[in-house]
């Protein structure tokens, strides 16, 4: 099982988070889909640390310490995001992203 | 000679300063300072009294006149180069002097009488400024050593006599029949006439002399100016005579001067009897070199036809206000044709003696009419002026006034006797030198003119007759309004009596030469007066034979002028006493003679049918063209100008304002279609986010 395998998996990954993240509703599912994609990308770093060409010497794990820092990254987004997401619910009494068009041209 | 200018600057000018005070300050003055204008004008007249002592006895003048130029006045470099002068200033000699004491001295004693008269009037202060303005004028005009300072005081003076006339101007109508605005304007507009003929001889003098100075037109014509044009100076001379013809109201523009009555009697006395109708005899006398024979012809038979033409007028007039400014042209007319026959001193001397008999005889009326107005008040008969009835001014409602008014009647008589022309009066002495004159001239010289003295002598004994129908119609017989009018009338107060008896010392003829009747020597006047010489188409023989035919006419000229007063009076006497001195019964006759007489001629009617229906037609002519022609053209102009704008309003709206709004339309279209794209939900943001990548990545591969 080569790269290409992880990369078909990383990009339906891809595709489902985005699928989520426009289709859904609730901003919950919207913050789930974004976590999709961001693991999609770590599986894609994990990846191509794995099986792409590294560096003459040493061990090859930026890959690896990619996806921990995306990791730790998303999980600081998650607190912004949900953070948001509360002050929504405070504002207008719903997390329905349709009703939140206040910047509507 | 210590006479300086400083005392003619007095003379001038203090009246000036009482005209400037009583307009702004006058009613705030005690007594409307009335006391002020009386110092202003007393005091050139002692100042002029003393110029023309020293002139009679100390002979101030015989050696040339006081001149005193004004330095520096209107010296232009653009004048230079044509030998032009305009020089401003005045001159003083025996005619200046004896002028001088005419005006100073009706002024102050009219002056005088005008505080009693005009008492009680809600304008009183303002009168006695006009008066002043007046004055001062008048000496102007006599005081200028050149033409251009004589036309200032001719149509200053002409200024004030406007103001006086209409000075009742609220008055609709006042005795007899005459509404004061319209007759001012009347005098007015009537003066013009003469005054633009006027300004055209003095043009002509000046485009071809170059000056305006007395002295130097005179060097200048008899330096040969006119060179063989001696019709141009005739001209000239016709022209300026039509400034005297308007002033002096002589036939054709005397029409003025009987409606001139319609201002206050004190000046009618002093403006259209003494003075300002003088002025155009003064101007004469004043030119008097410049004149040609030709001209002087045409004065003498103006003079003359005035003469005859307003006596003849005077003996149907029932308004003692009229009979007197019929007599004034009369007079006046024999003052222009002493002047034009060359009894020049003669002229003169009766415009001094007539300013004073004839100031009297209009003090004397003003007197009268003060009286009888009050009289009939008291006797319930008030003025009816649609009727005519009542009139304070009618002489047939006087009648009898002797007792109660004794000295008006006596100084009124005075004037009476001297205006006839009877022996031991001063009018007697001038107008004896007239009517010699004239019969030297008309009889002797000239006989294919034997009108002018014709005329003159049958003027004489109609103002003879004139004259005392007025005094019996006023003064005789019984009160023509019963005796309770009789009671009531009584004389006028001391300020009003006082200039009578002053006017009435100077009718006498002692003043003027101690032998009443001439025979022996013309007294002070032939020599204080002598007659300048003419300077062209004169010669020293014509001269001599003039005064050999004056030394000839004198007896005989002096008999007739006796024998027609002498008729006059009698035939006035007899008419009184049977009764018929008014001559209603001429009246009443329908004779077409007194109509002719009672309508002046008809001059004035004359006039209205030529003059001023021409006049009216060229300014309805005149009006047309403006409101057809020329208002057609401005409103063509404004039509096409309005229908350019609203092509050009077209355009603005249609095509600028098009481009402008269709680019907002655009703007607006297109925003609102693209605004549909902002929804605000951040998934479409999202799907188009990821199209554009999607598209990218497309076109990038």
């Amino acid at each position: 099982m080569g790269l290409h395998a992880y990369l078909v998996v990383s990009a339906l990954l891809f595709s489902m988070g985005i699928v989520c993240l426009v289709t859904r509703r609730n901003a919950v599912a919207v913050l789930m889909g974004v976590e999709l994609m961001l693991n999609s990308a770590n599986l894609n770093f994990v990846a191509f640390a794995r099986f792409g060409r590294v560096g003459q010497a040493g061990l090859a794990i930026d890959g690896q310490m990619f996806a921990i820092f995306s990791i730790v990254v998303a999980a600081a987004e998650v607190a912004v995001a949900l953070a948001l997401v509360l002050n929504i619910y405070r504002n207008i009494r719903t997390i329905d992203v349709d009703e939140a068009d206040t910047l509507k041209g | 000679m210590e006479t300086s200018i400083a005392t003619y600057a007095l003379i001038l000018l203090l009246p000036f300063v009482g005209f400037v005070v009583q307009m702004f300050v006058g009613k705030r003055l005690p007594r409307g300072g009335d006391w002020l204008v009386l110092t202003a004008i007393a005091v050139p007249l002692v100042l002029s009294l003393g110029v023309f002592f020293r002139a009679l006895g100390g002979g101030a003048f015989t050696e040339g006149p006081f001149v005193w130029n004004v330095s520096d006045w209107l010296r232009t470099a653009s004048l230079a180069p044509t030998g032009w002068t305009l020089a401003v200033g005045i001159q003083v000699d025996n005619v200046t002097a004896m002028m001088l004491v005419v005006v100073a001295g009706c002024s102050s004693l009219i002056f005088l009488f005008s505080t009693g008269y005009m008492a009680g009037h809600p304008r009183y202060s303002r009168f006695f400024g006009y008066l002043s303005l007046f004055a001062f004028s008048m000496l102007l005009l006599v005081l200028g050593n050149n033409l251009l300072v004589l036309y200032v005081g001719w149509e200053l003076v002409g200024l004030s006599s406007y103001l006086l006339i209409g000075f009742l101007f609220e008055e609709r109508v006042v005795p007899p029949d005459i509404n004061p605005s319209a007759a001012s304007k009347k005098a007015f507009i009537v003066n013009r006439v003469g005054d633009v003929g006027f300004f055209l001889g003095i043009l002509t003098i000046f485009l071809v002399t170059g000056k305006l100075g007395y002295a130097e037109v005179f060097a200048s014509v008899s330096g040969g100016a006119f060179g063989q044009n001696t019709w141009l100076l005739t001209l000239a001379g016709i022209l300026l005579f039509c400034g005297a013809i308007g002033k002096s109201a002589q036939f054709p523009l005397h029409v003025w001067l009987p409606d001139a009555m319609a201002g206050p009697t004190p000046v009618s006395a002093l403006i259209h009897a003494a003075t300002m109708v003088a002025a155009g005899v003064y101007m004469v006398g004043r030119l008097f070199p410049l004149f040609t024979p030709d001209a002087l012809l045409v004065i003498a038979y103006v003079g003359a036809i005035t003469a005859f033409f307003a006596a003849s007028i005077a003996l149907v007039m029932t308004d003692i206000k009229r009979v007197l400014a019929y007599s004034t042209v009369s007079q006046l007319g024999y003052m222009i044709f002493g002047l034009g026959v060359g009894a020049y001193s003669a002229g003169l001397f009766h415009l001094m003696t007539h300013a004073f008999f004839k100031a009297l005889l209009f003090l004397a009326s003003g007197s009268v009419i003060h009286a009888t107005h009050h009289a009939l008040h008291h006797a319930h008969l008030e003025w009816n002026p649609d009727t005519g009835e009542n009139d304070a001014q009618d002489m047939r409602n006087m009648g009898g006034l002797w007792k109660a008014m004794p000295v008006t009647f006596v100084t009124m008589a005075m004037a009476t006797l001297a205006i006839s022309g009877v022996p031991f009066t001063s009018g007697f002495l001038s107008k004896d030198m007239i009517l010699g004159g004239a019969y030297a001239f008309g009889f002797i010289q000239h006989p294919q003119h034997f009108l002018i003295p014709l005329l003159g002598f049958l003027a004489a004994g109609m103002t003879a007759f004139y004259m005392f129908r007025l005094l019996f119609m006023t003064f005789l017989g019984k009160p023509a309004k019963g005796e309770e009018f009789g009671h009531h009338a009584h004389e006028s107060p001391w300020n009003m009596t006082v200039p009578l008896v002053g006017l009435a010392a100077f009718t006498l003829w002692f003043w003027y030469n101690l032998d009443p009747t001439t025979l022996v020597g013309y007294g002070w006047v032939g020599r204080f007066l002598a007659k300048p010489a003419t300077l062209v188409g004169s010669s020293e023989a014509s001269e001599m034979v003039l005064s050999h035919a004056t030394h000839e006419a004198h007896l005989p000229g002096m008999l007739l002028s006796l024998l027609f007063a002498g008729g006059g009076i009698a035939l006035a006497w007899w008419k009184h006493t049977n009764g018929t001195v008014s001559l209603e019964a001429w009246r009443l006759s329908g004779s077409r003679l007194y109509r002719l007489l009672a309508n002046k001629y008809y001059v004035d009617e004359f006039y209205q049918e030529t003059v001023i229906v021409l006049t009216m037609t060229v300014s309805r002519i005149s009006g047309w063209f403006d409101a057809v022609i020329i208002d057609g053209i401005v409103n063509g102009a404004a039509s096409v100008q309005v229908a350019f704008s609203w092509v050009s309003g077209k355009i603005d709206k249609f095509g600028v304002d098009g481009l402008v709004n269709l680019l907002a339309d655009f703007v607006r279209t297109t925003g609102d279609e693209v605004r549909q794209m902002q929804t605000g939900r951040i998934q479409n943001y999202l799907v188009f986010a990821v199209m554009g990548v999607i598209v990218l990545f497309l076109v990038i591969r």
